[in-house]
């Protein structure tokens, strides 16, 4: 597969996007929306890993086997967090007998 | 390739069959080593989430006491050096040698400046006492901080129990921490990297060391644009 060169351009538009979206992500924490606080915090935390990983990373213009890759260690890590959280937060849902 | 006779580079090993096919290889072998990275990182967001999640009162009041505005101009420094990293893999890219020297050194030089600034927040928690050790000459203390008598979720925070405060501290230091000791390894690699530039060793045809360090200086970028909401923002609301 030849080397996709990502032109600078598509760079600085991504350096805005992920500067803007700070900008927004800290903004947006002083307000108290409660527990929709995390949410947006994450939400924009995953676009801005995104944008880098796809554009920075040369992700998006990469081989398939390249993103069997990426997409592999998120999986995993996916499984790490939700099966470790499966037990923590189920744990007191049933009382068993001492 | 459309050449039809065959052209070896000076950076092509002899186990494969073109720079192309080492190329890939190259890029395979990084995002390897990142998924370990992603792994080891991710132990230490798994930690923080289970610890947020179980004392959340006093995350966001230790949150509250780190200095936001130093984070999010580290965030933005961090975001710079990720556009001068990519410039510089461009330059190689096209063959530029002298631009490449110098986003090399510009990336060097915002990497640098975040670990100041990092250095003058944790001067500031060492003065504070919020350096989660017990020495008989210096200990971890809280004492209610800015946000005394501020409710959090209801809750007031009379009820901060100081061993959860000191908790989040240690999970802050901790991913802090190794973050910074990546940004450390991170200026070896690019001073590497302005060495072999200096001396002609990138190509157009090769320069696979200045792309794959590439990735890595953007995947510490990507930790941090994690832990900059993660442990700077988690209480910013309770001004």
């Amino acid at each position: 597969m030849r080397e996709h060169i990502v032109s600078p351009k598509i760079y600085y538009t991504i350096f805005i996007a992920l500067t803007v979206l700070t900008v927004v992500t800290w903004s947006v924490a002083k307000l108290d929306l409660g527990k929709m606080n995390a949410v947006v915090a994450m939400t924009i935390a995953v676009i801005k890993a995104t944008l880098v990983v796809l554009y920075f990373m040369h992700v998006r213009y990469s081989s398939r086997l390249t993103w069997v890759f990426v997409g592999a260690g998120f999986f995993w890590l996916a499984i790490m967090v939700a099966l470790t959280l499966s037990d923590y937060m189920t744990r007191g849902w049933l009382t068993i007998a001492q | 390739m459309a050449e039809s006779h065959i052209t070896t580079h000076a950076g092509l090993a002899h186990h494969f069959d073109d720079i192309e096919q080492q190329r890939e290889a190259g890029t395979l072998g990084m995002w390897a080593f990142l998924v370990t990275e992603v792994m080891f990182f991710g132990g230490l967001f798994l930690a923080y989430i289970l610890y947020r999640s179980k004392y959340p009162v006093e995350f966001a009041v230790a949150s509250n006491s780190l200095n936001v505005t130093m984070g999010f101009i580290n965030t933005l420094v961090l975001i710079c050096s990720s556009l001068t990293m990519a410039l510089a893999v461009y330059c190689s890219q096209i063959g530029k040698r002298r631009p490449l020297i110098v986003f090399l050194l510009l990336t060097m030089a915002l990497g640098t400046t975040f670990l100041v600034i990092k250095g003058v927040e944790y001067h500031e928690k060492f003065v504070e006492h919020h350096i989660p050790v017990r020495f008989p000459t210096y200990e971890f203390k809280w004492e209610g901080h800015a946000t005394e008598g501020v409710p959090v979720h209801g809750e007031s925070s009379a009820s901060v129990d100081s061993g959860r405060i000191e908790m989040f501290f240690f999970i802050y230091f901790a991913m802090t921490g190794v973050h910074a000791l990546h940004m450390i390894i991170g200026l070896g690699i690019l001073t590497t990297l302005v060495l072999m530039a200096r001396r002609g060793r990138f190509t157009p045809e090769y320069h696979s060391p200045v792309e794959l360090s590439g990735l890595y200086w953007h995947f510490v970028d990507i930790v941090w644009i994690f832990l900059f909401p993660l442990l700077y923002l988690v209480g910013a609301h309770l001004h």
